[in-house]
């Protein structure tokens, strides 16, 4: 029997919907909200990219025939005394954990339906997202400024040294001043009751954002900084 | 009904344990670099540290260890064939250092000079 594409079989829907409903099957994969599916979906391809990020650093630290920069180095920092090695990067470190702390509290806040205290907690983890930023903008204008790193040279060794770290940090930078913005963004829609019927779910997938975020941040404390 | 399903809360003890953990996690990476440890035992002890850090956000702050197992393969699942990429660009990564070096040579004190 030739197929027929024109077909229109018990319960086929037109156009997308018809794509949709035939996928799916009338059935539902994940039980959870389609909202905390979909972040998940997104912190999947996410993964991908910063994994490529990574992957493509390793080669080309494989590669190079010039010595890799000491990282524990060139990031030390002296304050009036002897360099410190890597203390900028340990207190960042520190800080996106505590920010990850205080979003956990603010989930479970959210559940318990205490507005006050979860906008509160939302608030204070976006105030460490922000702390987190500006310092690693301090960063970045110590070594332009300061230690001549370009995305093309720099003077402790090879040449890719500096296109990596400007992009593996500039692209975790820019998912943390984004998570900054939507962590400020939900916890003014709590505070003004906007999820009292709605339920809290947008809470826990705000804070799968922000988890992750720190996530990154732990492979690229490891590879990059202290490999 | 569904609310349990969908509803991840849980007692705040765990996370304050967990978040007690990943502090003392993050200085132990962290004195790894202090303490000066070199080759085999610096990248074991950061890999270690590393996956217990990663594996402790996701399980609990990310709440992945109460989800249903549909969505834990799946999320979980496919970056495991990232391993073959990372493979294959190790092998390319020193099969081209070592025709830089057959080609041009270990001097490299021309990219001391270029900035």
């Amino acid at each position: 029997m030739a197929y027929d594409a024109t077909a229109t079989g018990p319960g086929h829907d037109p156009g997308l919907r018809g794509i949709a409903t035939d996928w799916g099957g009338d059935r539902q994969a994940f039980h959870v909200p389609w909202g905390k599916a979909m972040m998940w979906i997104f912190l999947l391809s996410d993964t991908f990219i910063f994994s490529c990020f990574l992957t493509g650093y390793m080669n080309v630290r494989a590669s190079t025939r010039v010595p890799w920069p000491n990282p524990s180095e060139v990031f030390a920092l002296s304050f009036g005394g002897e360099p410190i090695p890597l203390i900028l990067i340990a207190i960042m470190t520190f800080i996106l954990i505590t920010s990850s702390g205080t979003m956990a509290m603010a989930v479970n806040m959210g559940y318990r339906g205490d507005r006050a205290k979860t906008a509160a907690l939302m608030l204070i983890t976006a105030a460490f997202g922000a702390m987190f930023v500006g310092m690693q903008a301090f960063e970045w204008t110590k070594l332009i400024i300061d230690e001549g790193v370009r995305p093309w040279s720099n003077p402790m060794g090879a040449p890719q040294f500096g296109s990596v770290f400007f992009m593996i940090t500039g692209f975790h930078g820019a998912h943390v001043t984004l998570g900054v913005i939507y962590l400020t963004t939900v916890a003014m829609k709590v505070l003004r009751g906007d999820y009292e019927k709605r339920g809290y779910e947008i809470v826990e997938i705000t804070g799968l954002y922000w988890h992750f975020v720190d996530l990154v941040w732990v492979f690229i404390f490891a590879f990059f900084y202290l490999w | 009904m569904a609310q349990d399903d969908t509803h991840q809360q849980h007692p705040l003890a765990i996370y304050f344990w967990i978040w007690g953990l990943l502090f003392v996690l993050s200085t132990f990476s962290y004195l790894v670099d202090i303490m000066g440890f070199e080759g085999y035992v610096r990248w074991g002890l950061i890999l270690l540290f590393m996956f217990l850090k990663a594996g402790f956000i996701i399980a609990v702050f990310m709440h992945m260890m109460w989800e249903r197992m549909a969505l834990i393969y799946a999320i979980i699942g496919p970056p495991i064939v990232l391993l073959v990429l990372i493979g294959l660009m190790a092998v390319e990564g020193n099969y081209t250092v070592l025709t830089r070096l057959n080609f041009f040579g270990a001097d490299t004190s021309e990219f001391a000079e270029h900035h």
